[in-house]
């Protein structure tokens, strides 16, 4: 697997979630997948330990999918617009079966009469390779910010 | 402070305007809220002078500091303080300011240390306060005394049962007749530990709301938006297979309750129908959970006694400490205090707290249960805050059409306020407005008249 491979991978989920194709977006993952924002103070924390801003697992991304679609998610209704700007891609450790992925991102979101934001910070996938592509086994997305601050939420999928 | 910050002209053009904060006639069923309260810059300088530096502050907790040397940095009171352990294991509260120039000699967030540095001219300082290091202090004259150039404590600083609170008022009354009612449900939450001892876990939510500070204090124990403004978040755990079915209580009426503690403190109080950590299990939690919860609650029984035990085991309650934290002991244990940056945008800390020593598996529960609701990626605190954002949209351009909210559920019932009742929301706004005004507050239930 090669870091062209990945970085096509990455541009397509960037494209599905900024189209709020969240069914999509869920068929890119493991069963078993983990959807994670460490808190701003403690970047390299462990979910079972620290308080995080998101630590998914699969029955929780389900529900916070569900809840995204429907109309009474009113932190996202009507829904943000999002830009993902996602660079940098590199393979960090490369196993028979798993990849350890990371990137930059820039994402953009923008809402009527709300506030939007500019999220930055850095992505730590793990890739699960199946058959000539990949799914996700962890997403974990580590905000550059020393606090969320202005941002006030993470109530899309980063 | 100039001539338009003056609080005692402020409170004067109030009073010329002769429109009061709050229309307060329990015995007329009646209770309104004046919008600008959420709106004015100028009732929020007043506030700052009246309320703010008049009560006792969240500061932090006991357990943020565990060995000497330990500090964090943080705001308190609208001040840099920094929260340190001196080499002596008193636990202490400086403001975050040279003596010689003023620059902030603590930058960053946490660490240990036995010096704070001041860069600019280099001045430092023991984690006792005290001033131990003047370079070139020989140009200062004799009356130059570095005893009186400590890093300076805030006037008061006290705690109850591992909860720090700063005062800016050298004469405000000790901590704990302050928080009056409040130690009750205190003493609620920290009866989860074995050995008495809460810690706050690592991992702090920070962020803004644009609102008023005082919107917050109301949706923080506000049980009548939960329906409306919460269906993802049952609909999530009806589909997790948790019933929000409300059970018979044993303690407490089935909707819960709605109390004024004294001192503009106020509770609701619920019986348990969503699982809690310590110690109720739900199916959410993972089947390998079970074991852990259940000992737990054994653990509290033995303790405690089987009526005190389901008291802490099986009942929630959101509990309000005038004039700024919130300690939610629910689906977890939340220790939320907020800040006013101005009329309209507030600072919100958040922290996690739990029993020094649980097990893995319990803290990780807890964590989990945590998330679910709340928090800025939570299934439901994003929309509280974007509830608050649309009531502050609402109303600052409007106030001048629709100045007054209403504010009287359950003002006309003889008996128990419940947690989707108003008295809770009443009690805060009426100690709001005492301190603003010097005015005396109506007396709505015998709990307060007392």
């Amino acid at each position: 697997m090669n870091r062209e491979a990945v970085e096509d991978f990455f541009y397509h989920e960037a494209a599905l979630l900024d189209a709020w194709d969240l069914d999509g977006w869920m068929d890119l993952l493991c069963d078993d997948a983990r959807y994670l924002v460490p808190p701003n103070d403690v970047p390299d924390g462990n979910p079972d330990t620290t308080l995080f801003i998101i630590a998914d697992d699969m029955d929780r991304i389900r529900g916070r999918v569900k809840r995204l679609k429907s109309r009474d998610a009113h932190a996202e209704f009507p829904p943000s617009r999002t830009r993902r700007l996602i660079t940098n891609v590199r393979i960090l450790e490369q196993g028979d079966a798993e990849l350890t992925v990371t990137a930059n991102f820039s994402v953009h979101r923008f809402r009527r009469g709300g506030k939007g934001g500019e999220y930055v910070g850095h992505y730590v996938y793990k890739l699960r390779i199946e058959g000539d592509g990949f799914r996700i086994a962890e997403r974990r997305a580590v905000l550059d910010a020393e606090e969320l601050g202005g941002l006030g939420a993470v109530s899309f999928i980063l | 402070m100039s001539g338009m910050d003056d609080p005692a002209k402020i409170l004067h053009s109030t009073a010329m305007n002769k429109n009061p904060y709050i229309i307060d006639n329990p015995g007329g069923n009646d209770f309104r809220l004046n919008r600008e309260t959420l709106v004015d810059p100028d009732i929020l300088v007043a506030e700052r002078d009246r309320v703010f530096d008049q009560c006792w502050i969240y500061a932090g907790h006991d357990s943020e500091v565990p060995k000497p040397g330990d500090f964090k940095t943080r705001d308190v009171g609208g001040r840099p303080v920094i929260l340190t352990r001196d080499g002596d294991d008193n636990v202490r509260l400086f403001l975050n300011t040279c003596r010689h120039r003023g620059a902030k000699v603590c930058r960053e967030r946490e660490g240990n240390t036995k010096r704070f540095y001041c860069f600019y001219h280099g001045w430092s300082y023991g984690n006792d306060g005290a001033l131990v290091a003047v370079p070139g202090d020989d140009a200062y004259p004799d009356t130059f005394d570095r005893s009186e150039l400590g890093l300076k404590d805030v006037p008061r600083f006290e705690n109850y049962r591992g909860f720090w609170f700063a005062s800016f008022n050298p004469d405000v009354e000790d901590l704990e007749p302050y928080l009056a009612g409040a130690t009750e449900y205190i003493d609620l939450v920290v009866d989860q530990s074995a050995d008495g001892n809460m810690e706050i876990v690592a991992g702090i939510q920070e962020y803004d709301i644009a609102a008023n500070w005082k919107l917050l204090v109301e949706n923080s124990f506000d049980d009548y938006h939960l329906h409306s403004t919460h269906s993802t978040w049952l609909e999530y755990m009806k589909d997790s297979g948790v019933s929000i079915k409300v059970p018979k209580g044993l303690l407490l009426p089935k909707k819960g309750i709605g109390r004024d503690l004294g001192n503009g403190h106020a509770v609701i109080d619920n019986y348990n129908f969503r699982g809690r950590p310590v110690a109720t299990w739900i199916s959410i939690y993972g089947e390998e959970a079970k074991p852990a919860v259940e000992a737990a609650k054994a653990e509290l029984v033995e303790r405690l006694g089987e009526e005190r035990a389901e008291r802490v085991a099986n009942t929630n309650r959101n509990l309000f400490i005038f004039p700024n934290l919130m300690i939610n002991d629910g689906s977890s244990v939340t220790v939320r205090a907020f800040w006013p940056e101005a009329a309209d945008r507030m600072k919100v800390t958040a922290w996690a707290l739990g029993p020094v020593g649980e097990s893995a598996i319990m803290r990780k529960v807890r964590l989990d249960s945590f998330l679910t609701f709340y928090g800025p990626g939570g299934l439901a605190t994003p929309d509280d805050v974007e509830a608050l954002e649309q009531v502050q949209a609402g109303l600052t351009s409007t106030v001048k059409e629709v100045p007054w909210s209403v504010m009287t559920r359950g003002i006309a019932k003889d008996g128990e306020q419940l947690n989707s009742d108003e008295l809770h929301l009443r009690t805060f706004w009426r100690r709001w407005n005492t301190m603003m005004t010097g005015e005396a507050a109506a007396i709505e239930t015998a709990e307060a008249a007392e």
